[in-house]
């Protein structure tokens, strides 16, 4: 059993560093009948220790930053982090806000961006199916 | 039976329970889909989670302690995997007849949850604590209704003068509906409701979900398994969850169809098998598939005072009436 299991098997844990929902809510629709992400194996989970991929929204407001580390640092390897939102991203229209340190990448290593505020279901799921070639490419270097 | 008899059949039961534990939760998890008009994951899920959870890394936080959080999925898989040897397969009757009763597979049931419990006190993790606290509570509120059960339903064949009465294979092998009268008939689907609802409670399943409770303490007791140990947890639950619903069917519906249809032999014995696990599925459907799709998560009060209260009542009025068939009607 090679990481080609992750293609069908990734648990995603959801972290808001200071989002105003809409992204949350994105994530969400992912979840409903209509996009419905359990077909491919998506499931969202309620710990780090459990998750595969952090989806990752919001531009990191300070106190937010010590626990991003932190809950990054809690998920077991092999791991690929999804930056949802155009906040997490650049910052977006918080860009050089005073109480932020993000963007995401400023913080923790980033493998995916999904840009968009907020982005579609669509591209929440194209961004969490990227990542898993990430975690294929760990793969081969193993 | 030699030794090595007894060792073959364990061996095709425990592997035959792990992958249609394991398959089973994949239809569980279909129709749960279908139910919310979703199309939902493959039925061979379970197993691809389960062999990502193998590749994952294995995590031990340092606040843990360590011997104990290691050993805990050890003492879960095993102890239902365990279980699944005292149970009767259909047309077969348990590999280990006559080395251990209903009572023993009663403690076999509880240890996987005492270990989970045990293994969320050991993780370190406050949230790890409170979903061990949650597991230790609803143990000690669904255990008497089933205990309840299993005795009544003993008591029942004893007084018929079966021997031995507590062993599963007599329970499954004489079927209680047709040697009861009209108040034996209530009381035996009085007791078969209140084991329906505690079937769910034992497999720690929405509405009685609060050990794990995902949204409210982030995964409870598992909160810090990952990897190896986690997969362990996912087949201890997967095979526990055929061994409560097996449970169901030998003492409530351990009817065979061969017999009905005439068959006979090798093709009876295949027929009934098929028709056992048909029946075990039915049961995992009505018990616990349909009610975690339509209920929402019971709070910790209301699953301790309904147990203790209401499905300990209707247990145990089950039990009343059946003693009274015994003794009025008898």
């Amino acid at each position: 059993m090679g990481l080609s299991a992750f293609k069908r098997a990734l648990w995603v844990f959801h972290v808001a560093t200071g989002s105003c929902n809409g992204c949350d809510i994105e994530i969400v629709a992912a979840l409903t009948p209509r996009y419905d992400v359990e077909r491919f194996g998506i499931r969202l989970v309620g710990t780090p220790r459990h998750a595969d991929v952090l989806l990752i929204t919001g531009p990191v407001t300070r106190m937010m930053a010590e626990r991003l580390k932190r809950i990054y640092e809690q998920t077991p390897d092999p791991k690929a982090v999804v930056v949802v939102g155009g906040c997490g991203s650049t910052s977006g229209v918080f860009y050089e806000s005073y109480n932020l340190v993000g963007p995401v990448d400023r913080i923790i290593p980033v493998d995916v961006y999904v840009p968009g505020c907020p982005p579609r279901p669509e591209a929440i799921i194209d961004g969490v199916v990227k990542a898993v070639a990430k975690l294929e490419k760990l793969g081969a270097k193993v | 039976m030699s030794g090595w008899a007894i060792f073959g059949q364990a061996v095709v039961v425990l592997v035959g329970g792990g992958l249609v534990g394991l398959f089973y939760r994949g239809v569980d998890r279909k129709i749960a889909a279908r139910m919310q008009a979703r199309i939902g994951p493959p039925l061979r899920q379970p197993f691809l989670d389960l062999g990502k959870l193998l590749v994952k890394e294995t995590v031990i936080p340092k606040t843990a302690v360590a011997w104990l959080f290691s050993a805990m999925p050890f003492l879960a898989v095993l102890a239902s995997f365990t279980a699944l040897l005292y149970l009767p397969l259909g047309p077969f009757g348990p590999v280990l007849e006559g080395h251990g009763d209903a009572i023993l597979v009663l403690y076999l049931l509880a240890i996987p949850a005492l270990a989970m419990a045990l293994g969320g006190f050991a993780s370190g993790s406050p949230l790890g604590v409170v979903g061990a606290q949650r597991e230790l509570v609803m143990l000690m509120s669904y255990e008497f209704p089933l205990a309840v059960v299993l005795v009544a339903v003993a008591w029942r064949l004893s007084e018929l003068g079966l021997a031995p009465a507590f062993s599963l294979g007599t329970m499954a092998q004489n079927p209680l509906w047709g040697a009861v009268g009209p108040l034996g008939i209530i009381g035996l689907a009085l007791l078969l409701v209140s084991l329906l609802v505690v079937t769910p409670a034992e497999l720690a399943k929405i509405p009685f979900d609060i050990p794990e409770a995902e949204t409210e303490i982030a995964g409870g007791l598992m909160v810090e398994y990952s990897g190896t140990y986690l997969a362990l947890f996912y087949l201890a639950d997967a095979v526990r969850t055929v061994v409560m619903a097996g449970l169901v069917v030998a003492l409530f519906i351990p009817y065979g169809l061969a017999g009905r249809l005439g068959l006979s032999g090798a093709v009876g014995d295949v027929v009934d098998l098929a028709f056992w696990l048909f029946k075990v599925l039915l049961v995992m459907v009505v018990a616990v598939t349909t009610v975690r799709v339509g209920m929402a998560r019971l709070k910790v009060d209301q699953i301790a005072r309904g147990f203790w209260l209401r499905i300990t009542a209707v247990a145990l009025s089950g039990l009343l009436l059946l003693v009274l068939d015994k003794v009025v009607m008898g």
